[in-house]
Parts: structure tokens; sequence; C-alpha cells
């Protein structure tokens, strides 16, 4: 799905959390959100996925409007950044979530929902978990369940926190290459946020620099690298 | 090899940072001490006391049939419908952001500081007989105070921090993002409530049952003022346990503490057998 942020600017009373700024991301691409805290990389991704309503501009999903859309009709992949899974929940009751939420009419049967959650294991490559609780789990396994329950509501895009922000360097590694795996693989629209300039320059198709609630620079990993267009980008990337 | 380990190692074999012995068994015999003298021996002289008389006539006395009946109804009203107040405020308090938060939060203290008696006699200034609404309701033939609706309101006002005050801390602490999760996997508000939330806070929930049912059971003060302690009509378990020790009628004094002892008992076994019983998901989901 094609996505086009149109002039979105969002107050938090006298705050300014993102200035207008405006952003095309082309179907199936991997689009990374950097900047410092602060920079409002994650606000705007709250408003993509209907969590933050924009004090202005609009959202269009391919041709249609939806800067006005509940969350739940967006149909966006969340995975937050501390995960967020349901403690009370075993693995598989966590990913058989959203399918098991929908409206009688289009609630899928109880075996297709257990097929669905086993193939989603296979594709985490955590084939034997579906028994274990969350706190049971290590991070980067936790990690990986968020992203099979964002992607057992068959999204339309794929939206991420941080999501290897509370993992240690090796695990990190891996799951970079499992998240782009996955991207390959499902060919969703994808959008993450980091503050770690290599993981964006080394996963992304696009990198999206933003710094203060505005947007400082859009462009390839390679672009971003050579020719960084301010000198905040410039600072950000060297450091 | 034991015979290398230095002495000063094998004085704290238990734990390095735990208390010395003689600390350890000093403090465990005063909590000891000071549950079986407060706690466990009046409970203890209540029920001989109870069971020593003749309890059986004492029991089938209509007035104290009529305080039990009246008792359970007073709390099978209050507790559902604080649980409820309850689980609204701790929702409202820790989940938005509004104007005049710390003044709720103050409120809801409210019945902690305030004095039962000076409780009781608010209700009776704003809903007696010679107020507008009172007036209104005793013409209409539902008179509040001297009857269960005040019974029931002194109730409510005492034992509504409980549940409130059980939830804020645990739903501060859980935050808003599982709530998030679920809405952004199309789960509606309600769903949302029922599968995410309530499951999240259910132990403290029915610890905060417990206790205001404990304390709706067995209030006293306010309860007292509204009242007007009508034999057989508006004199709950505590009213008419007092009416009858003050009348020298000590075996019916005895034996209703015993029933109105008995009962909280109950409730409280109830909540060590759910707690053994989830045990296992307890243990897995990380609860305290």
């Amino acid at each position: 799905m094609h996505i086009r942020i149109d002039q979105i600017a969002k107050e938090f009373g006298q705050t300014t959390a993102l200035h207008p700024v405006s952003l095309n991301v082309p179907q199936g691409a991997l689009v990374a959100l950097l900047g410092p805290s602060g920079s409002g990389k994650t606000t705007l991704l709250r408003i993509l996925g209907g969590l933050e309503f924009p004090t202005a501009g609009r959202v269009m999903f391919d041709a249609i409007d939806v800067s006005a859309m509940s969350v739940q009709d967006r149909r966006a992949g969340f995975v937050f950044q501390s995960y967020a899974l349901f403690r009370h929940m075993t693995v598989f009751d966590n990913i058989a979530y959203g399918l098991r939420a929908r409206p009688r009419a289009t609630r899928p049967p109880k075996a297709d929902i257990a097929r669905r959650v086993s193939d989603l294991l296979r594709l985490i490559q955590l084939p034997d978990i579906a028994a274990r609780y969350p706190n049971q789990l290590s991070g980067g396994q936790r990690q990986r369940v968020a992203l099979a329950r964002a992607l057992a509501i068959e999204p339309r895009l794929l939206l991420l926190d941080e999501p290897f922000g509370a993992l240690d360097a090796q695990v990190r590694k891996e799951l970079r290459q499992g998240l782009r795996d996955i991207h390959n693989q499902t060919g969703l629209t994808t959008i993450f946020v980091t503050h770690d300039q290599e993981e964006a320059l080394s996963l992304a198709d696009l990198v999206v620099v933003m710094s203060m609630g505005r947007i400082e620079q859009i462009g390839t990993p390679n672009e971003i690298r050579t020719a960084p267009s301010t000198p905040f980008v410039r600072n950000f990337i060297a450091a | 090899m034991p015979d290398t380990v230095p002495h000063a190692f094998a004085r704290h074999a238990v734990s390095p940072v735990t208390e010395r012995a003689w600390v350890r068994h000093t403090l465990i015999a005063l909590a000891a001490t000071g549950l079986a003298v407060l706690v466990f021996a009046p409970l203890c002289v209540v029920f001989q006391e109870a069971l020593a008389g003749d309890w059986r006539t004492a029991l089938a006395n209509p007035d104290a049939r009529s305080a039990i009946r009246l008792t359970l109804t007073v709390t099978a009203i209050s507790v559902p419908l604080n649980a409820i107040f309850g689980i609204t405020a701790a929702w409202a308090i820790t989940k938005f952001e509004f104007r005049g938060k710390a003044l709720l939060i103050t409120l809801i203290d409210l019945p902690f500081s305030v004095s039962p008696v000076v409780a009781g006699l608010c209700l009776v200034l704003l809903f007696g007989a010679n107020t507008g609404i009172g007036g209104w309701m005793v013409a209409h033939g539902h008179p509040i105070i001297f009857a269960l609706p005040g019974i029931v309101l002194a109730t409510l006002f005492i034992t509504f921090p409980f549940v409130a005050r059980e939830l804020i801390p645990l739903m501060t602490e859980q935050g808003r993002t599982e709530e998030e999760a679920a809405l952004s996997l199309g789960a509606s508000g309600l769903r949302t409530f029922a599968t995410v939330t309530l499951p999240n806070i259910r132990w403290a929930l029915l610890y905060g049952v417990l206790l205001s049912n404990a304390r709706a059971m067995g209030e006293f003060g306010a309860v007292a003022v509204v009242s007007g302690k009508i034999r057989g009509q508006t004199a709950t378990m505590p009213i008419t346990i007092e009416m009858l020790y003050n009348e020298y009628l000590s075996v019916a004094a005895f034996t209703l503490a015993a029933v109105l002892a008995l009962l909280a008992l109950v409730t409280l076994a109830l909540k060590t057998a759910l707690e053994l019983r989830h045990a296992d998901q307890l243990a897995a989901i990380g609860h305290p």
C-alpha cells in the first residue's frame, strides 16, 4: 500500500510535537524514521497507526483519506516498543487475538485460526512456544511474537516503534535480518522508528531523518550517507 | 574443602543479605505474638462465648435473623456498586489526563479521613425527612434515612476507596500499551476492557472487593446514625450486636458476633482458595 502524509502536524497542549510534515511512502518500501528522542518520529508513527489524531493535515492510504478513521479500521500492524504482549495470555492466544476480535461475519473458524497461528510461529522461527506465557520468553522471542501478532491480522502496513531498542547487540543483528526477510516475504509497506543511525542505514530502503518535529532529509541510505542535506543530518550520521 | 571455608562465610550461610539469626527470630516472634494477642485470641473468645451459651435459640430469634438478612442485603447491593465505581474511578485516573484529577484522587481518599459518624450525619442532613429530597421521598413512601437506602448510601460512602485504592497503583504501573495493542489489533473498546484490562487487574480487584465486603458487613458508625436502629427492620448485625450487648444479652450478642466473624473468615478463605487454585497462572504472569 502506498502511504501519503500530507502536512501532518501535532500539538500536545502548548508543545508542538510535529510541525507540518509531508512524506510519500511507496508501496512495499521499508522505511526508517530516524532521529533523537523528542524528534517526533514516534508521534508520526502513532498517527499513521491511528493511536493519535493529528492536529492538522491528512493521511492517505492509497487514494483513501484515513485521517479520521478509527484505529480498529486502519488495520495497521503495530509493534510496540515494549512489545505490549498480553501477559495473561499464552503466545498462541496473543497471536490469535486479532483474528478472534473480528466481527462474527469475518471471523475465521477455529481450525483456520490455529493454522494461521502455527504458520506465523514458523515464519518467526519459533514453532514450539505456543503454550508459553510472555514472561517465560527472552527479549528477542517477545519481539518476534509481537511481530507475529501484528502480522496475524493481515495488516495493510506494518509499523514498528524502536523494534530492537531493548535488545543486546547480537540479538539485534539477527532480528534485523529477520525483519528484512519477513518484509521480503510479505511485501508489506513497513515503517519503523529508530534512534540508531547504523540500524536505519543498514536496514531501510528509505531513511527519513527527523529532528525537533521536522523532517530534515528523506533519502536512500546512500544519499543520506554521502550527501547529508543539513548540518544536523551530517552530525547525527557521524555520531 | 569445607575446612578451608573461613568462619565469617559460614556465619552468613543462609544469605549474605539477610539479618542475623537472633534479629530474624525476634522479629518473627514479635509479629507472631502481636497477631496472637491482638487478632487470634479475641476471635477465639467470641466463638467460645457463643458456643458455650445457647446459640441455637439466639440464632432463631427473628431480630437476629432480620439483622443477618439486612447486612447481607446491604453488602450485596453496595459491594458490586463499589466495584463498578472503583473500576471507573481508577480507569479515569490512570488512563486519562484531565483537569481536576488531583481533586478526584483526594475525594476518593476522603472516606478514609472523615469519621464515619460525620459521614452518617452528612447523609441525614442531605436526605433526612425535613430536607427537599428526603421529604419528597418520604411523601412518596420511600424514605431514605432510617431505611435501607440510607444504610446502603452510608456503606457505599465508607467503602468507596477500597477498590479504587487497590487498582490505581496497579493500573498506573501497567500503563496503556496493552490496551492500545488490543485496539490496533481490531478489538472494540468493550472487548479490550473485557479481555485485556479486566484480566490484568482481576487479582487487585478481587482483593479490593474482599476488603470492601468485609468493611461493608462490619460498618458501625455511619450506619448507626442513618439506620435509626429500628430492631427487626433497620438494625444491621453490628448494630444489633451492640444493642444486645448493652442489654446484657451476652450470649445473643456473642452468637451474632461469631456469625459476623465467620462471614469475614469465609471471604478470607475464598481468597486463599482462589490464590492456591491459580498459583501456576499467577506465577506465569509474574504476579507479586
